[in-house]
């Protein structure tokens, strides 16, 4: 079976547009809502944050909206009451996005096992390192045809991005620079040097660059060094904002990519 | 069976490095570098004159004559609280800023509950001239005030933690996203034996000389280096690791923790993570964690800011799991009543920590031919507010 996400790459080779939100807020049941305006304004691929107490990997606005999530009733059995049957309403590669707590107490075997009835196509754990993921993981996730997504950083060694990259089958998440997210927000927080050191080793996988990603110049901008990159924080705050998700996330969308 | 870490981290299935891509560098390095740094005769000569002229040590292994006559058994003292300082945390801060400074690094950061270990290593970074930036929770730096001023004219610079519940859990997750914003200068001294591997490991050997000088001081004053039994006090477990240490081998001696159960295991007011957690990873290691059934962490409480963390090192969820450590649990109540005894029997104020590992003496079977040791990891100075509110002197 294809997973969405390699059919993505496959058809679509310049400015993917990957958004993030966090599961459970600004209202518990904002979910699907969510999802299908961000596929109804063009968005290619989203990551849905499953919130988790203490998110060491995210900046304020992300562990803020995780509390608010929580407050809200969210846990990880609620979001697979939500996503069912969101197969029926979308056709883009949807991906988990959380802390791996959570997931163990839900049961490893058991979470894959609900990612795949509701139509996950891959997950990003970032407190799951390579190591523990071959030992551990790997089998599991490949047996639900579940992609698992990792980092690198200006700081990831050549040995280590080569083997990030085997390990590696749907993209690599390329963090712009080594911080937690939507801490830094400029262009002039970006390591150019890394994106083309990058760029030259000729990974096999496609790239998508995340962190620090917050308008359209720093998503234009990205976008010259790799497929695509990611908005989290700077979305989430948005959301954050007064008004209808509707109008919220269409006037999101619309500034990122026509900068209006 | 070896109660050591393995060469992945792990102490049988606890341990580990669950850590962001972003933190892999500097936790590689100190994966790859530490053994060789704390072993090299230059590290060894600085260090061990540190502890000794600096710190204080050997610190004393006191006979308490009126405790041991109340409770007809023999007890033991291991002074950590005359120690520089105040408490246990400066063996460790010491061995840090030394490896630190080994690899090149220019900036400190830590976090700390009660102060205790923020001081420690605010201490260290006067001594050795380097920037220091200690992590609190909001609601600690209005509850520590004396330990937040001490930092400050040491020289480092508090920064209040203002997610969460603004305590230790807190200022934890702060020093670590700090540690990912700064990946190329900064050393993180992690206070106690938790956190990605090799911390737990690296914490336990630097703490491991409370339970070396414990067997020569027993020699020496029994002619026996082995006692009975070991008590310490249990939040991330960096104190009693150093009281198990020299003792995990000879399994005749019993090696005993002691939880802060606060208001009481039944209450949700609580930090007893073995008697009520359950396996998970927190702080990048896998052990037992308090939780909700989906994962969530659970705030802890104590009266005992320094045990209020609702983890635990991962070598305790090993010693528990091969019951080869027993853990106990003291309420708040206790351990009150536990402080004023030893402070009016034996003329010693103890931190309300340590009058955790004094509680447990009610909650044992002593015969009178049994040597206790038990490990006074800290004074009650930064406590006595507590004490006088409730003792009302």
């Amino acid at each position: 079976m294809k997973n969405r996400i390699n059919q993505l790459f496959h058809d679509k080779k310049e400015n993917i547009l990957s958004v993030y939100f966090t599961a459970g807020y600004p209202q518990l049941d904002d979910t699907v809502t969510i999802i299908e305006q961000l596929v109804a304004n063009g968005v290619d691929l989203i990551e849905i944050g499953m919130p988790f107490s203490d998110p060491v990997a995210d900046g304020p606005v992300i562990q803020q909206s995780s509390l608010v999530a929580l407050k809200n009733g969210m846990c990880i059995a609620r979001l697979f009451e939500q996503l069912k049957g969101i197969r029926e309403k979308v056709n883009i590669p949807l991906i988990l996005m959380g802390y791996l707590n959570p997931v163990l107490q839900y049961g490893v075997e058991a979470f894959c096992q609900k990612c795949a009835e509701v139509g996950i196509d891959g997950l990003i754990l970032p407190d799951l390192p390579l190591e523990e993921y071959h030992d551990s993981y790997r089998e599991i996730f490949a047996r639900h045809n579940l992609h698992n997504i990792l980092l690198i950083t200006p700081q990831t060694s050549e040995k280590r991005l080569h083997e990030i990259d085997e390990a590696s089958h749907g993209f690599i998440y390329m963090v712009s620079s080594s911080s937690t997210t939507g801490v830094k927000s400029s262009v002039a927080d970006f390591h150019l040097d890394y994106f083309e050191r990058i760029n030259q080793l000729k990974l096999q996988n496609p790239r998508l660059i995340g962190f620090g990603i917050s308008n359209k110049e720093t998503f234009d901008n990205a976008c010259q060094y790799a497929q695509g990159a990611i908005i989290g924080s700077a979305f989430v705050k948005a959301l954050g904002d007064n008004g209808s998700l509707d109008e919220k996330i269409s006037k999101f969308v619309n500034q990122l990519v026509k900068g209006v | 069976m070896s109660y050591q870490v393995n060469r992945k981290g792990y102490y049988g299935e606890f341990g580990g490095a669950f850590i962001p891509e972003m933190m892999h560098p500097n936790i590689e390095e100190l994966q790859e570098k530490y053994m060789e740094v704390i072993n090299s005769y230059n590290f060894r000569q600085d260090f061990i004159a540190l502890l000794k002229h600096y710190v204080g040590r050997p610190s004393p292994l006191y006979y308490a004559r009126r405790m041991s006559e109340k409770y007809q058994s023999h007890i033991f003292l291991k002074r950590e609280d005359l120690n520089h300082t105040g408490s246990h945390k400066i063996n460790n801060t010491i061995g840090q800023i030394l490896l630190a400074k080994a690899l090149g690094k220019t900036r400190i950061i830590a976090e700390t509950g009660a102060g205790q270990h923020g001081v420690a290593t605010a201490t260290v970074c006067a001594l050795m001239d380097m920037k220091c930036i200690v992590y609190m929770g909001a609601l600690d730096v209005q509850r520590q005030a004396p330990n937040v001023k001490k930092m400050r004219m040491l020289g480092a610079e508090v920064i209040a933690a203002e997610s969460g519940n603004k305590t230790l859990k807190d200022a934890t997750n702060e020093a670590m996203r700090d540690w990912i914003n700064n990946p190329e200068d900064t050393h993180y001294i992690i206070g106690s034996v938790v956190g990605p591997h090799p911390y737990p490991d690296m914490v336990a050997r630097f703490q491991s000389v409370i339970s070396e000088e414990i067997k020569w001081q027993l020699d020496e004053q029994l002619g026996r280096e082995l006692p009975t039994r070991v008590i310490a006090c249990v939040g991330g477990g960096s104190n009693a690791a150093g009281a198990f240490y020299h003792f995990l081998d000879s399994e005749a001696v019993e090696l005993i923790g002691v939880e802060a159960a606060g208001k009481g295991i039944e209450t949700k007011e609580t930090a007893a993570t073995l008697t009520l957690g359950k396996p998970g990873v927190l702080h990048s290691s896998r052990s037992f964690v308090m939780q909700t059934n989906d994962g969530q962490i659970i705030e802890p409480y104590s009266i005992s800011a320094g045990l209020d963390y609702p983890g635990i090192g991962p070598m305790h969820a090993n010693l528990h799991a091969t019951k080869r450590a027993k853990y106990l649990w003291a309420t708040d109540d206790e351990v009150l009543e536990a402080a004023l005894e030893l402070t009016q029997l034996e003329g010693i104020i103890p931190a309300l920590e340590s009058a955790h590992a004094l509680a447990a003496l009610k909650k044992l079977s002593l015969k009178p031919e049994d040597v206790n040791v038990i490990s006074l990891s800290g004074r009650g100075d930064k406590d006595m507010e507590t004490y006088l509110n409730h003792f009302g002197y």
